[in-house]
């Protein structure tokens, strides 16, 4: 026993003399949280945020959303549009490559349009409105369009899911019913795809050969200038300990922190807490139009008086500096906000709720509430199935993960056959900004799931994609407002700002929905 | 009793722990004074006070209340989950000693159940069901079944050699008569104290499950759900992680001193010893 | 012996077929689709449909597992559904710092509840006795996880002895590597311990009780050959026992502990594939592990048989 232990300890203190530590290498690395598990590379085929904010990293695009929100070219040098306004000719700029070397041709663009355009909503749009799409040489391609349309720059700008990225011809010649395989692109910073461990590590390293643009760094827009050798993700499902792991230094920067946990680092020195995303999430509440209660528009209007907002703000965040009350379904603090028919909402009264469900004839109904119990929703779901029971339904609160529910809201069935009544989620403050973005409302045969039919809702959401004056797209998006108020579409319950936290080493943090790893200084 | 707990102290400790937990779950709706489910958003996290003794969690339910209500789901689960397994493992062990050809059937399926870890296959069988309390009854008790019917498996196996069995049977003793006589009293000891050891297990089980979100629903307040939907807060609300993690690692504890105690009240060796 | 150890090998196959399919079959029971889940929240029905063709989900049960099974036994473990590498390749990746999180508790459980359990025996009765056995049980009786959230607390946090979470490689350093260990293994090995210091204490009272150890004693052995050379190599064959079934146990807690300390390992590849119903991955992990299983049992048995000369491998086990 004592010869072992002697050996055991001769061995311990060999190997640790020999060995250094390999973090000696002066490279500047920043170490990172990322707001949820990449599982997904392929940012057309998906939505999900978490690719969107790694697809940001290796990919570049054509325009981009400047801090005033308004599109900037971004991979485009020059531009022009035909008096007649038809056709739009584009011109890359000079030194666009790739990260497997080759440069950035008028021919990838075109394939990578067409592919994105297979896929996101204003996408489609756009291409539906698309005579042709084809270069004209090696640096320039033209789009031409069948009627004019106001939204073409604004569609190639999107900052939001789907993001349209530019990715090299054969690789966007992937059927978008595909992911794609390699994370090839033009971007700031190159993936390593062979230190990438799935749920557990992503890592990137700055690309030497990107060319930024001269204009300093604006939102998505201007030049992206990379001051770090690399960055590497690491998901982090457990919050406790991530906040831990960046007081003491383990870690730089947490995209997402648990606001309840703040208070930890509160104090601190070295931490930096701030809302990087000035427009933050918006929360609503989907309703089921097809099947009862709320395929009664009377029932849906009572139940729009007795949601208390703040409750679920407060039970999503904690924090009502991080959150504000908001009716507007075009979202508030944005372009499209309006306050039509917002009352109930604003102003909400239970008891009116209760008096408006028993005059018709609902009080007792019986209510499916979907709750997914692994992500951060299920606090929403248990306050909208506690108000619920308030004003006097009966509630079914069933509890899955998120992967069964966003099959189970596919399901026109009755809630009693695998269908549902309610569920609580939420998007984007951009992604819901306005009529053409916003997929939760729409009505009839482009409905999102809930499907909510109004003829008058499609109608005006038409003429404004049309509309090129300024004056008559703000008389439509009050009247569109007003009637997503009175058919109820869905529920807004509110818009909330999530913070990140980041050491004091770090600067150049740029203001934006996504975190942004260009511009960032790490000081030793 | 008083013999008890001269004789072995510790297992009338664990005895009178359990009484006390048991007897607080059964009087859960005078001790708690809040409802379990009862969500106050504005009153999220507060600290331990006179109006909420363990303060309260991230939806402002009462977590003293929580706790004591969260006993009855616990426990529940543990003897449930125990009865189960050990009638099934029973069955299945009875059956696989008496049996060649259903034994080697039977034997790789344990085998194969034994080979993948624990709660590897309780998250699997989670996956596949609706979750409520009695799928995560049914997927602890299979999980521990496989080691009931090995044990009764062998204590079948070997009782069968016994001469006097061997006699039973030339003498024509009918198959009920045999079993019930001879071979049921002689599993009857150490399935009982394995039973005591499921139960245990379980309840630890079901904690784990939970704290991976593959456990009983949330709307239930299990010791397991309350910590799970606690552990992000462990640095700032302590409490509650604290409270029913300490009250479930009391009882699982008691549970195991009683398992000892009987096992080693029914083990003639050990009684000599202490 | 080569003889048994070739019918051991053999006896093995039938279990991992069963669980070959069992793990099938449960998970294509399984409500969830990860078509669905791939597709993402604004794909249309007929995209999702297309997706589920590409992956074979539409083709009837006993055609997927037949594919399944074949690739299989080519070596070919599939392709994970989200992240596209093969699940090969992924178990790989992760395996390193399960195994040295395995590793390290063995170690450190050993090493510390062995001799505990050897003091417990010798000491019967006294405080000392009760001592060892009560801290062993109460660890036994905590959740994994927290215990682990204690030990952060304490020890990285408040003390800042130990890093709070995180792996890294051996490649990058041993001492790095094993400082990041530390934690893990004791919030992971607690139970483990206790386990291991019960049935030392259990197996060396019995084994003291023989006649052999006591005229050892009236002979004026002195006390520490008396019990390790004498009355620990005896009572070894239980705690051996109890060490490899104890494997299997801390695989089951590596899981938990992998999670609360952000280690890259197995484990959590296992379990994060279950929620998102990443079928490959689940399947192939797990047939891995049983594989693993039935090997590990299959070296105990050896060693037995090595230790032991009274347990002879011609009998039925």
């Amino acid at each position: 026993m004592k010869r072992i232990g002697l050996l055991a300890a001769i061995v311990a203190i060999g190997l640790t003399g020999s060995v250094c530590s390999a973090d000696a290498q002066n490279k500047i690395v920043i170490r990172s949280v990322p707001i949820g598990n990449l599982k997904v590379v392929d940012p057309i085929w998906t939505t999900a945020y978490i690719t969107r904010n790694h697809a940001y990293m290796v990919w570049d695009t054509l325009f981009a959303l400047d801090a005033d929100n308004k599109p900037q070219p971004q991979m485009v040098d020059t531009w022009s549009v035909s008096p007649d306004k038809l056709t739009y000719t584009f011109t890359l700029r000079d030194g666009l490559k790739w990260h497997d070397g080759g440069a950035v041709t008028a021919a990838d663009c075109v394939a990578s349009i067409r592919r994105w355009g297979a896929r996101d909503g204003m996408g489609q749009a756009l291409m539906s409105y698309t005579a042709a799409l084809e270069p004209v040489d090696a640096k320039t391609f033209r789009l031409v369009l069948k009627e004019p349309v106001g939204f073409v720059i604004e569609a190639l700008a999107k900052i939001d899911s789907n993001v349209p990225f530019m990715m090299p011809e054969r690789i966007a010649k992937t059927d978008p019913n595909e992911q794609i395989t390699e994370v090839i692109g033009s971007g700031p910073f190159r993936f390593v795809a062979n230190e990438w461990v799935p749920g557990s590590k992503v890592v990137y390293e700055k690309f030497k050969d990107y060319v930024p643009r001269k204009e300093p760094a604006s939102q998505a827009a201007g030049g992206k200038v990379v001051y770090v050798d690399r960055v590497e993700s690491i998901y982090m499902p457990d919050h406790g300990v991530a906040m831990a792991a960046l007081a003491s230094g383990e870690l730089d920067l947490h995209e997402s922190p648990a606001t309840d946990l703040l208070k930890l680092v509160e104090g601190n020195p070295d931490v930096v807490i701030t809302p990087n995303d000035k427009l933050g999430y918006q929360l609503f509440m989907v309703l089921n139009h097809l099947h009862p209660p709320f395929n009664n528009k009377a029932v849906r209007q009572a139940l729009a008086w007795g949601i208390k907002q703040e409750e679920f703000l407060t039970a999503m965040t904690g924090d009502p500096e991080r959150f504000s009350v908001c009716a507007a379904v075009y979202g508030c603090g944005l372009p499209n906000e309006s306050k039509a028919g917002t009352v109930p909402l604003l102003h909400p009264d239970p008891e009116k709720a209760k008096s408006m469900l028993q005059a018709a004839g609902a009080l007792g109904a019986k209510v499916t509430l979907m709750d997914p119990t692994d992500n951060d929703l299920h606090s929403a779901a248990l306050v909208a199935a506690q108000t619920l029971r308030r004003m006097g339904f009966v509630v079914d609160v069933v509890a899955m993960d998120w992967s069964t529910l966003i099959q189970r809201r596919a399901s026109k069935a009755p809630p009693e056959q695998g269908g549902w009544n309610i569920f609580v989620t939420n998007a984007t403050a951009t992604g819901t900004a306005n009529p053409l973005t916003n997929n939760f409302v729409k009505n009839c045969d482009q409905a999102w799931y809930g499907w909510p039919c109004d003829p008058r809702i499609v109608d005006a959401g038409r003429q404004w994609a049309l509309a090129t004056d300024p004056a008559k797209q703000r008389q439509l998006i009050d009247e569109l407002q007003r009637l997503h108020m009175e058919n109820v579409t869905n529920v807004p319950l509110g818009m909330y700002r999530p913070t990140i936290i980041y050491r004091k080493e770090l600067s150049g943090i740029i203001p934006a929905p996504a975190i942004f790893y260009w511009n960032i200084k790490k000081q030793n | 009793m008083r013999v008890l707990a001269r004789r072995h102290p510790a297992v009338a400790g664990g005895v009178v722990i359990l009484a006390v937990i048991l007897i607080a779950t059964l009087l859960a709706p005078w001790l708690a004074g809040h409802d379990p489910l009862f969500i106050d958003p504005l009153a999220r996290l507060l600290p331990p006070s006179p109006q909420h003794w363990l303060g309260t969690d991230a939806l402002g339910r009462d977590v003293w209340s929580r706790t004591v209500y969260g006993g009855r789901v616990s426990l529940v689960v543990g003897v449930a989950a125990a009865v189960i397994a050990t009638g099934a493992g029973l069955l299945i062990g009875l059956v696989s000693g008496y049996s060649r050809i259903a034994d080697a059937l039977l034997m790789r399926v344990m085998d194969g159940l034994m080979s993948i870890p624990t709660i590897l296959l309780a998250i699997a069988l989670m996956a596949v069901v609706k979750a409520s309390l009695a799928t995560v009854v049914v997927a602890i008790a299979v999980v521990e079944v496989p080691r009931v019917v090995r044990l009764v498996r062998g204590v079948v196996l070997s009782v069968r050699e016994q001469p006097y069995v061997e006699a039973a049977v030339v003498a024509g003793s009918s198959f009920g008569t045999i079993l019930a006589r001879h071979i049921l009293p002689n599993t009857l000891a150490p399935v009982v104290v394995q039973a005591t050891y499921i139960c245990s297990a379980a309840i630890l089980i079901e904690s784990l499950l939970s704290f991976l979100g593959a456990g009983t629903p949330p709307e239930v307040a299990s010791w397991g759900n309350i910590m799970a939907e606690g552990r992000i807060y462990f640095l700032v609300a302590p409490w509650i992680i604290l409270a029913p993690g300490v009250v479930l690692a009391v009882t699982v504890l008691a549970i195991n001193l009683v398992g000892d105690g009987v096992r080693d009240m029914l083990d003639p060796r050990f009684a000599k010893r202490i | 012996m080569w003889g048994y150890i070739a019918r051991r090998v053999l006896a093995t196959v039938p279990v991992v077929a069963i669980v070959a399919l069992v793990v099938f079959s449960i998970l294509h029971v399984a409500p969830g689709d990860p078509a669905a889940l791939i597709a993402g929240d604004q794909a249309t029905p007929e995209q999702i449909a297309a997706i589920r063709a590409k992956l074979h989900l539409d083709l009837p049960i006993y055609q997927q597992f037949g594919l399944w099974l074949g690739n299989a036994l080519a070596g070919d473990l599939g392709t994970s559904i989200f992240s596209n590498r093969p699940v090969a390749a992924l178990f790989l990746q992760r395996l390193e710092p399960t195994v040295a999180l395995t590793v390290t508790t063995t170690i450190v459980a050993v090493l510390l509840a062995v001799p505990a359990g050897v003091l417990a025996a010798w000491r019967s009765g006294s405080l000392v006795d009760r001592a060892v056995m009560g801290t062993a049980v109460l660890g036994f009786a905590f959740p994994v996880f927290v215990v682990g959230y204690i030990l952060i607390y304490l020890f990285a946090m408040k003390l800042r002895l130990m890093p709070i979470q995180g792996y890294r490689p051996i490649a990058e350093g041993f001492w790095p590597c094993l400082q990041h260990l530390v934690l893990p293994s004791l919030a992971l090995g607690l139970s483990f311990m206790a386990l291991i210091a019960r049935i030392t204490r259990a197996s060396v009272l019995e084994v003291l009780g023989q006649d052999h150890i006591r005229t050892a004693r009236a002979k004026g052995l002195p006390t520490r050959r008396l019990l390790f050379h004498h009355a620990l190599p005896n009572a070894a064959v239980p705690i051996v026992t109890i060490i490899g079934v104890g494997v299997a146990l801390l695989l089951g807690g590596v899981v938990v502990t992998e999670s609360v300390f952000a280690i890259p390992g197995v484990g959590r590849l296992v379990v994060d594939a279950i929620l998102a119903r990443d079928y490959p991955v689940i399947q192939g992990v797990l047939l891995i592990f049983s594989l693993t299983y039935v090997v590990v049992n299959l070296i105990v048995d050896l060693i037995y048989v090595a230790i032991d000369p009274r347990i002879s491998y011609r009998g039925g086990s």
